[in-house]
């Protein structure tokens, strides 16, 4: 890579905060349906080189040539992809003038998770007078990354500065091509956080989509690019525990990361988006594609708290490419009600020594279906390799599902593999124990669940870990019996 | 002509054998129907995933072999396990070999399939159990098709059979390429009990092709203990369908040793049906040269309180392939199960692998189900334990293999069995250990 770290470091300083970037922007909406002519307009509005847009159209045409997947354990209303609107950019106009006229529900949940009161707002779509503050936040914040030469922005701006950063490393994970949801996502994303450490930079704060200002919410179609140069450390938030009530139904995201030489990745994600109602009605549709390779000595540990979304389908994946490198994945997905989740992931070992660490933690209340599907492959060169895979379940009630499916190839005779899956309910004694104590019924299935995933929540910054741990007593409230 | 198109244009000059008036001559039709339909199973079907029936398929079978061939039983001797008194149901290229049979209907029924299904006196038990618990699947319904010939074992209520029943059939040579496709029914009713032993072996080396489906029903309070032992040639490739249906307070256990065959496919089904039950699938497989063992199980609890243990252990050496693919379904009303899956594999060379999908889906909430899955090598810590006390390298591998297995061999209930597997075990591995396990 001929682009240095004083070069980039030179770069920020001359580079001029862009906060107004998306104002400029009237809030218009493309017509519905998707042709060429869409994808060019996109990529036109974003004022893309050429490169990206052929990127773009060449992932629509592969996209044309394929079909949704249907082997996930999921069952839902397939969209209708010629009656959605691809682009559409973030309301000037605020939904509410003031936090009064803000579902009271969704005000208590916030007071709950211990929300900021200007953050409230900010979830919530409430008009912000006193934006000034997390604007000076911000602004020190991003003096602070600057120094150390960390490139943080939004993929269109990437797309703009650093173009050779991109150019090299878009798609190099996830494929244009690789998955119907993936090829839909590369010709159309909207917008996307766009990730830089260079070599030996040890990330001073987790990083986090939170602090970005010009990021109005969360995008239909997202893209990440995350990029750890050599012996760098990154921790990377994303999602917020607040619940999002997201006007787009369909959902389908790709999160690239890349760690060279002995570079560690840290991805937190926590998920809260609209379920549906207690009917199962609406709900979002979370497809996500997430995967990250890992080169020589490095390290990608993938946590998630999935707790939102009417159906879920998410494989947060490594490809251990290089020896002695590290992939972990800790999970915990939450269903209640008519949620469906399919999700885990895929730990692809081809160097030597790779070691790779699997605890999944399924919890499924109300009429909710909850899957694990994982794939764990050894290949014949990856000599040493070594798995450690743990799938628990809990079900509350007899109208949900818990179900395992894990998938194990190894081609190496060296390969130690083990896989344990068990699945129970919470005990009436443990749940007698509590009530003598003085413990009502649900304070006691919030300890217990609690205690059930505290292997992944200790996994999560400490911040988000408290938050999360609320956010799975509120996901199960009205769930006991 | 391909193999799907030779069976279809064979099914006409099948029905030339059979009575068309036959009731299940309809299901015959039905399934060819089926068959014609889907074709033969390929690797983008999921349960198909690991197993490609490519290279078997391309040999030029003969559906109906053309003239009998006598064996004699000094030929057969080795392959029965002659040391106990048992029943034998011979068959001979699909045939059925009297003269080396011993059938019975005195206390039981242990006979012929073709005489159950012609016999009015049988034609109640026909209806209540013929190709019902099969699926519809393409395979399944190729065997049904062209089912005519197997074994039919029905134990009356209280009886329990006085000597274990053997199921063996053998194919001769005689023909370069051979298919065949034998049709079991097991019935053991209320509080009966019966051991049967089922084994397939080719006495040349030219390609042979089973495609066999057993049904077994297990009515309340019955047990029944079954042994499949595959230890084929090279050239001879078996898919095993196997429907066990079981009823209340019934036991049943399926011990599946897979030692040897080109290419090995296990499909073992196992639907409860009332409280109680309880379910063993256990598996022994050790493979070397290019073979490939596929075990394909479904445990289905559908009542409470019922029970299921699997434990399949595999070692592969050479190029060979094994796969495990189990699932435990527990419904909603199934609370109390007790349901456990294990399988644990050695890989003994770099060229052998091993895939495995051991999956639950569960809907109820009270219940106990897990399972493990392990892939390692054997331990060199206590290879090098063994070694240091002068126990020589092939022999403390081969020590280390049969404890291994040894927890599936605990559960064989005929001690004759356990010391043949025993042996095959030695022998493949080239050691004489000098003790009984």
């Amino acid at each position: 890579m001929a682009y240095t770290e004083e070069e980039l470091e030179k770069d920020l300083q001359t580079k001029e905060y862009e906060y107004g970037f998306y104002t400029d922007i009237e809030s218009d909406t493309f017509p519905v349906g998707l042709n060429e002519d869409i994808v060019r307009a996109i990529s036109k509005k974003k004022e893309e080189p050429e490169w990206m847009t052929d990127w773009r159209l060449e992932a629509f045409r592969n996209w044309l040539k394929m079909e949704e997947p249907n082997w996930a354990n999921v069952h839902y209303k397939k969209p209708d992809y010629q009656n959605i609107s691809y682009y559409s950019a973030p309301n000037k106009k605020p939904k509410y003038e003031s936090l009064d006229e803000v579902d009271p529900e969704l005000l208590d949940t916030f007071k709950k998770l211990g929300i900021s009161l200007d953050e409230q707002k900010k979830l919530a779509g409430v008009a912000m007078d006193v934006v000034v503050d997390s604007v000076s936040v911000a602004t020190s914040f991003k003096s602070t990354l600057a120094k150390k030469g960390i490139i943080f922005c939004s993929i269109s701006e990437a797309i703009q500065k650093h173009p050779e950063l991109v150019k090299k490393y878009i798609g190099s994970v996830v494929p244009k091509s690789d998955n119907f949801f993936a090829a839909l996502n590369s010709a159309v994303f909207s917008d996307g956080s766009f990730c830089y450490i260079p070599k030996g930079v040890r990330c001073p704060m987790e990083l986090s989509t939170y602090f970005r200002i010009n990021q109005a919410g969360t995008g239909q179609f997202e893209r990440t690019l995350l990029i750890a140069d050599e012996d760098s450390y990154v921790s990377y938030l994303e999602g917020c525990t607040a619940p999002m009530r997201d006007e787009n139904q369909l959902h389908a995201a790709v999160v690239e990361l890349i760690a060279l030489d002995g570079a560690e990745i840290k991805y937190s994600t926590v998920q809260n988006w609209f379920p549906g109602d207690k009917e199962g009605k609406g709900g979002v549709f979370n497809f996500v594609t997430k995967r990250g390779i890992c080169e020589k000595n490095a390290k990608i540990s993938w946590t998630q708290v999935e707790t939102g979304s009417a159906v879920t389908w998410k494989y947060p994946s490594c490809i251990l490419k290089g020896d002695n490198s590290t992939g972990e994945f800790y999970s915990i997905a939450l269903t209640n009600n008519f949620q469906q989740a399919d999700t885990g992931t895929k730990m692809i070992h081809l160097g030597k020594n790779t070691k790779s660490t699997i605890i999944s933690k399924g919890i499924s209340a109300g009429n909710s279906q909850n899957s694990y599907r994982g794939l764990v492959q050894i290949n014949s060169r990856a000599d040493n390799a070594r798995n450690f895979s743990q799938c628990d379940s809990l079900l509350m009630g007899n109208k949900c599902g818990a179900h395992t499916f894990p998938y194990i190839e190894a081609k190496n005779k060296t390969a130690q593999i083990e896989h344990e899956a068990t699945t129970s309910k919470i005990g009436e004694d443990q749940i007698f124990y509590c009530n003598q104590r003085g413990i009502d019924e649900e304070k006691a299935i919030a300890l217990i669940v609690n205690g059930f995933s505290k292997e992944v929540l200790n996994k999560l910054p400490m911040e988000f870990a408290v938050e999360a741990q609320k956010l799975l007593e509120i996901s199960l409230e009205g769930s006991v019996g | 002509m391909d193999l799907k198109e030779k069976l279809i244009s064979s099914f006409f000059a099948f029905e030339e054998q059979i009575d068309l008036e036959n009731d299940i001559h309809q299901l015959r039709n039905n399934a060819i129907k089926f068959f014609e339909d889907k074709g033969f199973p390929t690797k983008k079907e999921e349960a198909w995933k690991y197993t490609s029936l490519k290279s078997i398929l391309k040999d030029d079978y003969s559906i109906f072999p053309k003239k009998e061939e006598t064996i004699d039983y000094r030929d057969i001797k080795k392959y029965c396990i002659h040391e106990i008194d048992t029943y034998q149901i011979v068959f001979v290229d699909g045939i059925y070999a009297s003269h080396l049979s011993n059938t019975t209907h005195d206390k039981f029924d242990a006979c012929l399939m073709s005489s159950a299904l012609n016999n009015p006196k049988y034609k109640s038990i026909i209806d209540r159990y013929f190709n019902k618990i099969a699926p519809e699947e393409s395979l399944t319904a190729l065997n049904t098709a062209f089912s005519k010939e197997g074994a039919f074992i029905r134990v009356p209520k209280s009886v329990a059979a006085e000597k274990p029943v053997q199921i063996l059939h053998f194919s001769t040579g005689n023909e370069s390429a051979l298919m065949l496709q034998p049709r079991n029914l097991i019935v053991v009713e209320e509080n009966a009990q019966v051991q049967i032993i089922e084994r397939h072996q080719s006495l040349t080396a030219n390609a042979v092709l089973t495609n066999s489906v057993t049904e077994i029903f297990v009515e309340k309070n019955a047990i029944l203990d079954y042994y499949k032992i595959q230890n084929d040639k090279i050239s001879s490739s078996l898919i095993d369908h196997t429907h066990v249906k079981q009823a209340s307070n019934s036991h049943c256990s399926v011990h599946t040793f897979s030692l040897g065959g080109k290419l090995t496919r296990n499909n073992l089904n196992f639907y409860q049906h009332g409280e109680h039950i309880n379910s063993t699938l256990n598996g022994v497989t050790i493979l070397e040269g290019k073979q490939h063992v596929d075990h394909n199980t479904l445990v289905h609890h559908t009542q409470p309180n019922c029970e299921s243990h699997q434990d399949y252990k595999g070692v592969f050496s050479d190029r060979s392939t094994g796969v495990f693919n189990g699932k435990v379904l527990v419904d909603k009303i199934a609370q109390k199960t007790d349901a456990f899956q294990s399988n644990n594999n050695i890989l003994l060379d770099d060229k052998a692998s091993i895939n495995s999908k051991p999956q639950l889906e569960i809907f109820a909430d009270d219940v106990k189900c897990s399972h493990g899955c392990t892939i390692g090598q054997l331990d060199n810590e206590a290879l090098y334990y063994l070694r240091s006390r002068g126990i020589p390298l092939k022999e403390a591998k081969a020590l280390l293999m049969f404890a291994f297995a040894n927890k599936v061999l605990t559960g064989v209930r005929i001690p004759e069995i356990k010391q043949r597997i025993t042996e095959q075990i030695a022998l493949k591995i080239g050691v004489h250990l000098g003790f009984d396990l």
